[in-house]
């Protein structure tokens, strides 16, 4: 079977849920490979952790020439290794990259390297390669094929259930050579985002959401969100406000998310924020305004004041887990 | 100073927006616009131009599109780009990320032949499609530096900097001139036209190219040369209503704790 190479995602040497999600994706598709770019000290311990997935193969590209630079050396990094892949004679079937702004920027410049078609944003890859993708703000939905190349395709989260399988994992450190034109973009400092021991925003299963209805008081919607292990979320009106970072922005211009449960607080339900979340799974929402178009989505609406509601609603959940 | 900005005219999101038949995005039935998220580019490269306002800078809106494309260009002019280029073939119909950033990069290519072209400018990602790859493909093909993604930006020489958010940490990145650069919408409030700018932007010059005035083959392009194929377009079935309640007596959490049980998620 040919080969499928999976970009792990990875933060200090830790697999993030995504890679496992690509991972079981790439099994429909032929053998996985992961491919981890990142310090050589953690790759083992990502090996580890991939192997449990199915990955028959890891490579390990060691990112000392890389992580210094913005995107264009892991391009060249990736397109080096798909070429040694297949220029051993084997076959690739697909690149597979979890879909984040960079990965997505690495995979249109690996796609004009390797003259192979790219989709972003699927959300979903069948075993001949068609993918599915969510459009105009998640009322349409598109399938659609590579046709020429090795297919690259970035994949959103929550696009699979991880399904556990035990892969050999062996492990080849590749040797790349980084051009100097491909470190021109220099990162000249990084400053981590602090960690809010919730879940990642758009991994999460269940995403609370506040908007310009809590006044800039999030402490009901955070008070929800950890009772249900859920992330935090908000909508543009509330980050313009400077109440919460863009990082926290679900929406056209922020992230798109589509956890099993969404539950969107003082929320009007604008075009833009629909965009963001209207693919989730079941979605709820609370809004003092019975007119918010944002109970046109909902499975469930309560019209009433979150201030209110919210803390009633903790209360409630905690009792009844007892 | 030369700089190029590039704008796409879009399907407005608030209109009815859908597929042809071939299942490419209908841009000649619904109504259009510059894409709203590259109004925070043509934003910024007006911005470096009155901040230096020592230097000869130009500002050029470059577009690849169908007729009513230019739009996007005029808007761009009016907010105050000093001349536009409209790339128009009947051949790019269709054209996916890949060929478009092509046809731009030859554009770019031609306009840098005149005068070199310092700085290429782009968004966050068009309101259509919404790859946003283009920028990134095109410093691929210029072989020049990407600085993208940017939520603020600062020049000074010919050195770059801008802040950039990632999911996980806030980066500085820093380039040298000649580069691509896209700034996000957190980049600063885009400017309305003024009726000023508006009268002036009538007597800008708008050129209009074709793919043979960029030695660029008819089959490098369009639906047909595309790298992927769309082989199926289908409208999301509308959500089915679902129960509202009024929290007139406090029943409200209850009821939505009833729901959330219901569904197992408590």
């Amino acid at each position: 079977m040919s080969e499928v190479l999976v970009l792990v995602d990875a933060q200090n040497g830790a697999v993030k849920k995504p890679t496992y999600e690509l991972l079981t994706i790439a099994k429909r598709l032929g053998t996985p490979s992961a491919v981890f770019i990142g310090a050589a000290g953690e790759a083992a311990g990502v090996a580890e952790a991939v192997k449990k997935y199915g990955a028959e193969k890891v490579y390990v590209i060691d990112d000392a020439q890389i992580k210094g630079y913005l995107v264009a050396p892991k391009a060249e990094a990736l397109a080096q290794l798909a070429q040694q892949v297949s220029g051993a004679g084997k076959d690739l079937a697909a690149i597979l990259l979890p879909s984040s702004a960079e990965n997505k920027e690495v995979a249109g410049r690996l796609a004009i390297k390797l003259e192979s078609g790219l989709i972003t944003d699927a959300v979903d890859v069948e075993g001949d390669g068609t993918t599915t993708q969510s459009v105009f703000a998640g009322n349409y939905t598109v399938k659609a094929k590579v046709t020429k190349g090795t297919p690259i395709i970035t994949v959103k989260p929550n696009s699979a259930a991880p399904e556990e399988s035990a892969g050999a994992g062996e492990v080849e450190t590749i040797a790349v050579s980084i051009s100097d034109a491909a470190k021109t973009a220099q990162i000249v400092a990084t400053q981590p985002r602090a960690a809010t021991g919730r879940p990642e925003l758009t991994e999460a299963a269940i995403v609370v959401s506040g908007g310009r209805g809590t006044g800039g008081d999030f402490t009901a919607v955070e008070a929800l969100a950890d009772v249900l292990g859920a992330a935090v979320g908000a909508s543009r009106a509330a980050v313009d406000s400077g109440w919460k970072p863009h990082s926290f922005q679900v929406g056209q211009t922020g992230k798109t998310v589509s956890p099993q449960l969404y539950v969107a607080n003082g929320i009007s339900g604008a075009i833009q924020h629909r965009a963001g979340m209207q693919t989730s799974k079941t979605i709820v929402a609370v809004n003092k305004d019975e007119e918010a178009p944002i109970f046109e989505l909902v499975d469930f609406g309560v019209v009433g004041d979150l201030h209110t509601v919210l803390p009633a609603l903790t209360e409630e959940i905690t009792k009844r887990k007892g | 100073m030369n700089i190029v900005v590039l704008v796409k005219y879009v399907p407005d999101a608030t209109a009815d927006r859908r597929f042809e038949a071939d299942n490419t995005v209908d841009r000649v039935d619904v109504d259009g616009l510059l894409s709203e998220l590259d109004e925070y580019a043509v934003e910024q490269a007006l911005q470096i131009k009155e901040k230096r306002a020592e230097e000869e800078i130009e500002v050029t809106a470059l577009t690849v599109g169908p007729e009513k494309a230019a739009d996007a260009v005029r808007k761009a002019l009016q907010m105050g780009a000093d001349k536009g280029v409209h790339v128009i073939d009947d051949a790019i119909a269709g054209s996916d990320a890949i060929a478009t950033s092509l046809v731009l990069a030859k554009a770019i290519e031609k306009l840098g032949a005149e005068k070199p072209v310092d700085l290429v400018v782009g968004g966050l990602a068009s309101t259509d499609a919404g790859l946003s790859v283009v920028p990134a493909m095109l410093a691929e093909r210029l072989g020049l530096p990407q600085v993208t993604l940017a939520s603020v930006v600062e020049t000074q020489g010919n050195q770059v900097r801008i802040k950039r958010d990632t999911d996980v940490a806030t980066e500085v990145v820093g380039g040298t001139m000649p580069l691509v650069l896209s700034v996000t919408d957190q980049s600063g409030e885009a400017r309305y036209p003024s009726f000023k700018g508006i009268m002036a932007a009538k007597k800008k010059p708008l050129e209009t190219w074709s793919l043979a005035d960029l030695g660029v083959d008819a089959s490098q392009v369009g639906l047909a040369a595309s790298w992927s194929v769309v082989e199926e377009t289908a409208a999301r079935p509308p959500r089915t209503a679902g129960e509202i309640v009024k929290d007139e007596d406090g029943s409200g959490a209850k009821a939505l704790a009833d729901f959330l049980a219901s569904k197992k998620f408590i």
